[in-house]
């Protein structure tokens, strides 16, 4: 349904007070493709500086790449007309972080989740305010919520607003960046159980975004592990989990703390730091972390291939 | 780390109680917890945001934001003295030099217009009174044990110039710098990726196990608790409602809060099996209920949960729950005999009896 191909995003980096030219670029994503399917979910996980969020604002078209396209039903998005942009705004939608700060705390509730709603498909205020009433129900909020004001809400529940928000256009399509990271751990569940149920109920695809590996566990079908701007590896979750053919999946993987005190794993604690975005090393990006790297890992970069069936990672080892 | 129960310990805190005073009325953010805590240890103090946690560790070093906040009630003996009833002179000495801090967010507790060898400088300048060579090299030993590749450089460095971890790393050097004996680290990792925090957290152990240094540590992540706790403390509503061994508390969970923290929890080993919720929200701490804080979200509730707050029942040595329905019968004989025994460490010997489900962990 959603399809990115070679997409790259660049930033210009301006260095102090220098105006005009920039001073190199910052490759924020340097050549992801992906696609996802309709009702699948796919998770994308990775460190910050990773990538994943530039790659959430590109399928928002929020951003528009500096290479690669984003096809969407398989028409490119760059050839869209205004009728397709509105289809595509109205098919995909967004729930973020915070939800502290992605509300208009001077906008009641109702106007909030109604503010997607197109305002010239000519539907009546009470149709728009029954629709607002029911997304609020399916979310688990009360009917009446809309009336009040976001500070009247706790977390968890402003979360369920801004899910409602992004339900309201009947979307076939929701990018989850961080849903549950700003919240605690025992509304974390709430919300997480929320969204499995929405799926199921309304067929949604999601794409989940977190540095959170359980979460992105929970919710994801298919696991896209990012490492500075590149994909490393894709491959459904579970086989991901069990099997991680990248060594930096087997590295984020085994950095995870489990819950169970004494558990004496195999955890690979890896040196040094996520590269700079601007100057990325040589060859393999992970190399210089990289405790299985090869001769050849500095010099040359791997091909991204299926290694096993729907199993895809780029690293010199397979 | 072994645990001197026999010896006496560092820190002893008993029945603190820090309250605000607003418009709203009194918030109590911390009301009557007690706890111990000796050299070498680590104690995790565990909660949700507004539990009191943070509240708990700056009444301890009283930096309690005032005059809203006020220490209302409690002792807090260090080393056999009680730092509430110091002078501010006595207890600027005592900051720093005996008991450090490492807070969440390095970017924030750095200060952006100083070097780091200045502010590394500044502790050991005011609390060992060491100057120009013999400072210098105290800071460059503690940036190296902190691994802080190429130190000597890295002095002229100001905090925009070094990673999120490495920043961490520093503000714990300042923190380390002069062997304190207490160390509260209020969410060290929570601003750290997950590679970054493992590097962190075996750094942390290891420099403790080396220094000897008591550890609290604040935080809402049952992952590092088991990492790295000794003991655990479980706060909820202002008040630890479940402390123990961090085995006993993960294998027999005995307050119902604890119990629901535990299987609310996704975890990666645990797949995509339904997450057990916790309904409601944490209480309000200005408007608590009369009895237990938890009985709002807790379907089995019993008629005397809501008028009193339940006492300590000792669930085994060194185990206690407040919860009126905690009994240590309701654990299955065999497991109480394997956990005094010693024979239980990881995970399998889970409390039945009233107990509902454990949490799958494979």
């Amino acid at each position: 349904m959603l399809e990115g191909v070679g997409l790259k995003k660049y930033f210009a980096a301006k260095s102090g007070f220098a105006v005009g030219r920039p001073g190199g670029w910052i490759k924020a994503l340097d050549g992801v493709s992906v696609q996802v399917a309709e009702g699948e979910t796919l998770g994308i996980v990775g460190e910050s500086g990773s990538g994943k969020t530039t790659l959430a604002k590109l399928f928002l078209l929020l951003e528009r790449p500096t290479a690669g396209a984003l096809r969407f039903d398989g028409k490119d998005t760059t050839a869209f007309d205004r009728e397709d942009l509105k289809r595509y705004r109205r098919s995909v939608q967004a729930v973020f972080q915070d939800p502290y700060s992605s509300l208009n705390p001077r906008m009641r509730v109702g106007d909030i989740v109604a503010e997607p709603l197109p305002r010239d498909a000519g539907a009546s205020r009470a149709v728009v305010a029954e629709r607002v009433r029911e997304v609020l129900q399916l979310v688990g909020l009360r009917r009446e919520s809309g009336a009040l004001y976001p500070h009247e809400f706790s977390g968890g529940q402003r979360q369920r607003i801004a899910i409602a928000r992004a339900l309201v256009t009947y979307p076939k399509f929701l990018v989850l960046d961080e849903p549950v990271s700003a919240l605690d751990v025992s509304i974390r569940a709430q919300i997480l159980n929320l969204l499995k149920r929405l799926q199921a109920e309304l067929a949604l695809a999601y794409v989940i975004i977190s540095h959170d590996l359980a979460a992105a566990r929970y919710l994801a079908t298919r696991l896209a592990v990012m490492y500075a701007g590149k994909l490393v590896e894709v491959g459904e979750c579970d086989a991901v989990y069990t099997e991680p053919l990248h060594p930096y999946t087997e590295a984020l993987l085994s950095a995870a703390l489990p819950l169970q005190p004494g558990a004496r794993r195999q955890r690979i604690v890896l040196s040094g730091e996520v590269p700079n975005p601007m100057n990325p090393p040589e060859g393999c990006r992970f190399h210089p972390r990289c405790p299985r790297a090869l001769a050849q890992c500095a010099r040359q970069e791997p091909e991204w291939k299926e290694v096993k069936p729907g199993r895809f990672t780029a690293c010199h080892l397979y | 780390m072994t645990r001197a129960s026999d010896s006496t310990p560092l820190l002893v805190v008993e029945d603190l109680k820090t309250h605000f005073f607003t418009r709203r009325g009194v918030t109590k953010a911390v009301d009557g917890v007690s706890f111990t805590l000796h050299a070498g240890e680590t104690l995790a103090l565990v909660g949700e945001s507004g539990c009191g946690k943070s509240v708990t560790c700056l009444s301890l070093v009283r930096l309690v934001p005032e005059p809203a906040g006020r220490i209302v009630g409690g002792r807090v003996l260090f080393d056999g003295q009680d730092l509430l009833q110091k002078s501010r002179a006595e207890m600027r000495r005592v900051r720093g030099k005996q008991i450090a801090m490492v807070l969440q967010d390095p970017m924030t507790s750095l200060n952006p217009a100083l070097t780091i060898g200045t502010q590394v400088g500044e502790v050991v300048r005011l609390h060992q009174r060491l100057r120009g060579d013999s400072l210098r090299r105290r800071v460059l030993e503690s940036l190296r044990r902190l691994r802080i590749s190429a130190a000597d450089t890295r002095l002229a460095h100001y905090p925009h110039q070094f990673s999120g971890g490495m920043r961490q790393r520093v503000s714990s050097a300042i923190a380390l710098s002069c062997a304190p004996r207490l160390l509260i680290a209020d969410e060290p990792t929570t601003s750290l990726d997950v590679t970054i925090q493992a590097q962190y957290l075996d750094l942390l152990k290891e420099v403790q196990a080396s220094a000897g240094v008591a550890v609290l540590l604040v935080t809402h992540d049952f992952g590092i608790v088991a990492a790295i706790a000794d003991r655990v403390a479980v706060m909820y509503a202002g008040r630890i409602v479940e402390m123990g061994s961090t085995a006993q508390i993960f294998d027999r969970p005995s307050h119902p809060y604890t119990r629901a923290l535990l299987r609310c929890l996704p975890a990666a080993e645990r797949g995509r099996q339904t997450l057990v919720e916790i309904g409601g929200q944490p209480p309000d701490l200005a408007r608590l209920p009369a009895g237990c804080p938890f009985v709002p979200r807790w379907p089995e509730r019993q008629p005397i949960c809501e008028t009193k707050f339940p006492p300590a029942v000792t669930m085994a040595p060194g185990h206690e729950a407040h919860c009126w329905t905690a009994a240590p019968e309701n654990l299955p004989a065999i497991s109480t005999r394997a956990i005094e025994a010693g024979a239980i460490e990881t995970v399998g010997g889970y409390g039945g009896g009233a107990a509902p489900a454990p949490p799958h962990v494979d």
